[in-house]
Order: structure tokens, then sequence, then C-alpha cells
């Protein structure tokens, strides 16, 4: 067997694979956070909850409409979508004028609260969300058995974070978008309804949040902690790639994913750790992050 | 007969009130039900805990003899220093007698030391922590329901005779799965088994697990120990039936509500200890109903019926030695609690050592098949069974300043 600093090669390839799955997760949660906090200069916290939600409706969805897993792909977001743009009618539009903290501190009430109903309405100890029953099997990587619904995972995170980046970066919605956060009074005096934008863009943020939650369904429990394991190490996701910027934050979503992956092999006491460990290096030598433009 | 005894006390007390002024409070204990209203463990312990306290109030029948039983209820957010505070208050302010419940070992530690300082009772049933009734015992706590060493107990030993002789650990990186890998480990080579590796996993902030399957996995071990409860112990089961992980898993604390939450499907197969599960006997299942009634849609978890049993036992003896006298001196009613045999329906006839240690069975039990079970909460069919006197740590090994007086 090929030895790699004392680890067989094979369990290393397995290892690799999972981190990258897990840094799929990242990457799709925190291309949301980029693109609310580019666009609208909020620092979402309250991302975690919105995960969660997507979870709760999709499983809402099964178990009170007998609606399966591929239409919840599609409604949980929009259901959740919808939310968010009512957040962002109702509170979050009142905080653009004043500074960041305000808005952090907003949706981090918002975060509470909602995980808070969540907890009374259904319980700590979660719901459980069957695998759908297309991606039951294991695929077989000659290295290690697969289950499908991982590899499933990573290609539906990768195919929707090359959507969000073409959608922002290469469409005319996207430049208007853009155009919008260099400046917005500009882009109105053009006859567009910039506050419509933020408030659409909010929306969109919320469902990509959702649509990470369907995913997370399945493999993890279902419960009204879920986002907050998440969200702080997605954060720093985040702040490494650059705030704000989205390429950052996928690449570095999926990078971290697979250091990660590699710590809980050599030294699994600091997988946890480890991330938080890289932040703190990058802030020393990139204060704007890996991608952020000083 | 002891109902017409009781109605004569009844009787007694009744004829007794007249004299003291119109207005003046009936003798009232005071309970309060310290546990986890809002995080992991609510469903575990939670409002079930505080039903199952109104539970027990209803059934020693205390209302018939005059006394009045008051329950409060708080959540400990599973902070050492919030369930401290509560007790304090409770204990100086609100006239609160004894506590019930205390999901937390961390937060059990500092409520019993509470409890001894002011001279109150505790009656913990939901943490883990094996020191409660060793090295830090006091005078004024029982632990109820179970305790790491009789989980470790149960299923280590039981496993591997079993035919689960080689084993790996996945443990949650604090003092709680320290401990069960400790005493798991110990019973496992007892037993004649070995175990092959372990693996720590950073708690609380760990939600993928594959990784650490795969290593199990590739120990070749037989049996996949969970050192972990709660959201991490379900996931750990989710994912290892998701990667098909072909080993036997032993959860080390697992509890009715978790099993509820992962499904029949996923969980099949699973070894886990209680020493109370809704559907072992008569008594067992006459309690579900109650608790039933008053939580509907759900069955009693081990820690909920410890509750009830716990508080049954107090109000029982509280009564017997007299209101005003329970109340004053805690380290009394406690020692009167270890001198007198403990009834119900959830754990039977059993009895509470000198070191606050509440002895009964622990129970080896599987998760069924989904074909085998015949309804919602039909989850358990029984592998093995320790006997009281066996079940929990021998007296003299446990360290408690109480033994050697």
């Amino acid at each position: 067997m090929i030895m790699i600093f004392g680890k067989p090669l094979l369990l290393l390839y397995g290892q690799l694979t999972l981190g990258l799955i897990n840094g799929a997760f990242y990457a799709l949660l925190s291309l949301g956070l980029a693109v609310i906090f580019g666009l609208l200069n909020i620092i979402n916290f309250a991302h975690g909850a919105l995960f969660m939600l997507g979870a709760y409706v999709a499983w809402a969805l099964l178990e009170y409409l007998d609606i399966g897993y591929w239409p919840a792909l599609v409604l949980a977001p929009l259901i959740v979508g919808v939310f968010g743009v009512v957040l962002e009618k109702t509170l979050i539009q009142r905080l653009y004028k004043l500074d960041h903290l305000y808005g952090l501190l907003l949706t981090f009430g918002c975060a509470l609260i909602i995980e808070g109903l969540a907890r009374n309405e259904f319980g700590s100890s979660g719901m459980p969300y069957a695998i759908p029953e297309a991606l039951r099997g294991p695929l077989d990587l000659g290295f290690m058995m697969l289950p499908a619904y991982r590899a499933w995972v990573v290609v539906a995170a990768a195919g929707m974070c090359l959507l969000t980046w073409l959608v922002i970066e290469k469409t005319r919605l996207g430049s208007t978008l853009r155009a919008a956060t260099e400046n917005a009074k500009l882009v109105q005096a053009f006859g567009v309804n910039v506050p419509r934008l933020i408030t659409l863009t909010y929306g969109a943020g919320a469902a990509l949040a959702a649509f990470a939650g369907v995913l997370a369904a399945p493999i993890y429990s279902v419960n009204p902690g879920m986002g907050s394991n998440f969200i702080i190490s997605v954060f720093a996701v985040v702040v490494i790639g650059g705030m704000g910027s989205i390429l950052g934050s996928i690449i570095t979503g999926f990078g971290l994913g697979i250091l990660e992956g590699l710590t809980k092999v050599y030294y699994p006491e600091a997988s946890a750790t480890v991330i938080f460990v890289v932040m703190v290096i990058v802030l020393l030598a990139r204060p704007a992050g890996l991608f952020g433009k000083a | 007969m002891p109902m017409s005894r009781r109605a004569l006390l009844g009787t007694a007390a009744a004829t007794a009130l007249p004299i003291l002024p119109a207005r003046a409070q009936k003798p009232t204990l005071k309970i309060g039900v310290l546990t986890d209203l809002s995080g992991p463990y609510k469903d575990v312990a939670g409002p079930g805990a505080i039903e199952s306290t109104r539970q027990a109030a209803e059934d020693s029948g205390l209302k018939a003899k005059g006394i009045e039983v008051e329950i409060l209820g708080a959540d400990h957010q599973n902070k050492a220093d919030v369930g401290a505070s509560v007790a304090r208050q409770w204990f100086d302010r609100d006239g609160v007698d004894v506590i019930l419940e205390g999901t937390n070992s961390g937060e059990a530690l500092a409520v019993a030391s509470v409890a001894r300082e002011k001279n109150k009772v505790f009656l913990n049933s939901g943490a883990a922590t094996s020191d409660l009734t060793g090295t830090q015992c006091n005078a004024n706590t029982i632990h109820w329901v179970y305790d790491t060493y009789m989980l470790a107990h149960s299923t280590g030993g039981a496993m591997v005779k079993a035919g689960g002789d080689s084993w790996f650990f996945i443990v949650a990186d604090y003092a709680f799965g320290h401990a069960l890998e400790r005493d798991t480990t110990e019973f496992v080579q007892q037993a004649g088994g070995k175990v092959l590796g372990a693996v720590r996993y950073p708690f609380p902030s760990t939600t993928d697990f594959s990784s650490f399957l795969l290593q199990a996995q590739s120990s070749g071990a037989k049996v996949l120990g969970l050192a972990s409860t709660g959201t991490d112990g379900i996931n750990l089961i989710k994912q290892a039936h998701e990667f098909g992980i072909p080993m036997r898993i032993a959860g080390l604390l697992v509890f009715l509500t978790d099993v509820h939450s992962i499904g029949l499907e996923v969980a099949q197969g699973l070894a886990l200890t209680a020493s109370y599960y809704w559907d072992l006997n008569p008594g067992t299942r006459r309690f579900a109903d109650k608790f039933t009634k008053r939580q509907p849609g759900r069955r009693p978890t081990m820690v909920q019926a410890g509750v009830y049993s716990s508080g049954l036992h107090y109000l029982k003896v509280a009564a017997e030695m007299g209101v005003a006298q329970a109340k004053a001196d805690g380290a009394a009613t406690v020692a009167r609690m270890k001198a007198t045999p403990t009834d119900d329906d959830c754990f039977g006839r059993g009895s509470i050592r000198i070191d606050g240690r509440k002895l009964c069975p622990s129970y080896l039990f599987e998760v069924k098949k989904p074909s085998e079970s015949r309804g919602p909460w039909d989850y358990y069919k029984l592998l093995a069974t320790t006997p009281a006197d066996q079940a929990f740590r021998p007296l003299a090994a446990g360290g408690c300043p109480l033994v050697k007086g």
C-alpha cells in the first residue's frame, strides 16, 4: 500500500473527495453571503437560519403535501426567497443608510428568532428526511464507495455556483446590478428601479441558502441549529475569499473544504479550527482577502 | 386498607386546619424543574420533564392530604453559571425545596453544590457524569436514571459477549466523550475484546462525520462505538447508514427521541442502553399513557421517567416526615429518601445507595427493523438486562466521601 505521511493513499483520496463535498456546501453558502454583501453591503447573519428554513420547508412539503425531493429543490428556494423579500422590504431596507453594524445586529436577531420559533414548533432533535430513491446506491470510485447522493451534491452545488457567477458577471442583469452597487443614484437616473433590484437580490441570496438547505436535508439532521453550526465557518470562508468577491468565495469554499478534510485525517481535533487559522494568516498577509480588491 | 388510613390522615389534617386563621396558607412543597427548554436536550427533558413532575404531584395524592405542591420551571440554557444562579434564586427568594432534572453534566455539578450550600434537595435525572455520585457526591443530591459508568458497562460488556469483540470509537472531544470512551474501553477489554482505535472530533462544531466514519471502517473493527450524543449522534448514525458502513453501531448515549428523529429505516440494528423504555412492562406503559395525555403524540424518554420517579419519591418521603421538617433540612430529607425503598411505575422497586446513586436495572436494546415495528414509538427490542446491583459502579470504587463515614 502506498503511504503518504503515514496514511494510506487510498484513504487520503477518500478524504479529499469528502472534503470537496463539504467544500461544495461552503461554496454555496458563502456565495449567497458574498452576493448579499457585495450588492447590498449587508453582513447577513440570518444566512444560516435561511439555510435551516430551506431544509425545514423541504421537510414540511413532504410531510404535509407529499411533495418529494426534486420539486422541493425548486419550491423551497422559491418560498424562502419570497420570505427573504419580505424580510428585506419590512426590516433590512431601513438600515442601508446606517453603519454595517446595525445590519449585522438586525440579521443576527432575525436568525435567533427564526431558530427559536423553529425549535418551539418542531422540537430540538430534528426531523428525518430520506435520500431520494434515485440517488440511494453507492458509486464505486475505485478508491472508495461514494454514496451517489454526495456526488450529486457536488454536481448540483458546482452547477449552481457557476450559474450565479455567469448571471452576475456575464449578463445584462448582472452588469446593471454591479453598476447599481458602484453608483446607485446614477443607475436610478437611467430609469432602473434600484430598490427593487436590491430587494430581489436579497431574495436570491436567501434562495441560494435555502437551496443548500434542501441539499443538506438528507445527509444532516434537519434541526433548528443546523444553520448556526455552519455559518461561522462560512463567514470565515467569505473573509478569506475577500468580502463580496463571488469567484473568491467559490474557490475558497471548495479549497477550505479540502483542507479541512485533510486535517480530519492528520489531526482531527483541529479540524474545526483550521479554517480560522487560515483566516488569521490571510488577514495578516492580505487584509482584503485572497480575491478581494484592497 | 391503606386508602382508608390515608383518608383518615386527610381528615385529621382537615380538622386541624380551622384552628389556623382563615387565610393562612396550606403546607406547600415547592418543586423547581431546572431543564433545557430551548436547546439540544429540549426533547429529551424540557417541557416533558415539567409535565412529568405535574403527573408525579397528581399521583402522589398529597392534595387529598391537604398538602399543596407548587411547580416552577426554568431553562438552564446548558450553562453551569445560569443553572447555579437560577438554583440560588429559587432557594433564596422563591422558597423552592427541591430541584429536579438538570440535563447537562457541568450544570448538574454546579447545582448540586448550591443545593448542599443551602441545605436543599437536588434530584438529578438528565446528567451523565458519574462524578455526581463519585468524588463530587454530597448529602443533598441523588442521581436517578443513568450515568457514564452504567452506559459503558451495559453497552461495552454486553456487546462483546454478543460477538462484537473489536471496537473503534468516534469521540466528542470534551469531558463527557472522553469519560465514555475511557469507561467503555475498560469494559470491552475486561470482557476479552480489543479496541483498535479512536478518533476525536471537535465538539460542538462538527456536522460532517463522513471522514471519521471512513477512518473507522478502514480500522477493520466490528463495532463502532459512538461516544457522543444529541445532534452529533443523530448525524453520525444517519451518515454511517448513508455510507453503508458495515459495522455494528453502538450508541453509548442515545435517547428514544433521537431514534424517533432518525427513523427506523436508518436506525435499525443500533444497540443502545437505557434504564427506562415505555413498552417494557405494564407499569412503564401506564406511565407512558399518562404522559401521552399530557404531551400528545410523544412517548417519555428515560430522563422524563426519572423526573417522575424522583419527584414522586420525594413527595412521598416529605409527606411522611412532615412538610415543615422536609422544608427545613434538605440533607435529612435525602437521608430519609435513601432509607426508604423506591417504588413506582417507571422503575419498579428499587433503592438509593449512600453515595446518592439510585439503583435500577439497565437494559441493552436493539432498534427494531421497520417491519418489526407495530407503529409510532415501537422502536426497541430487549437484548440483555443487567441487574440493579451490578448495573452501577461499585460503591467503594467511586471515591465518594460519604461512603467512608
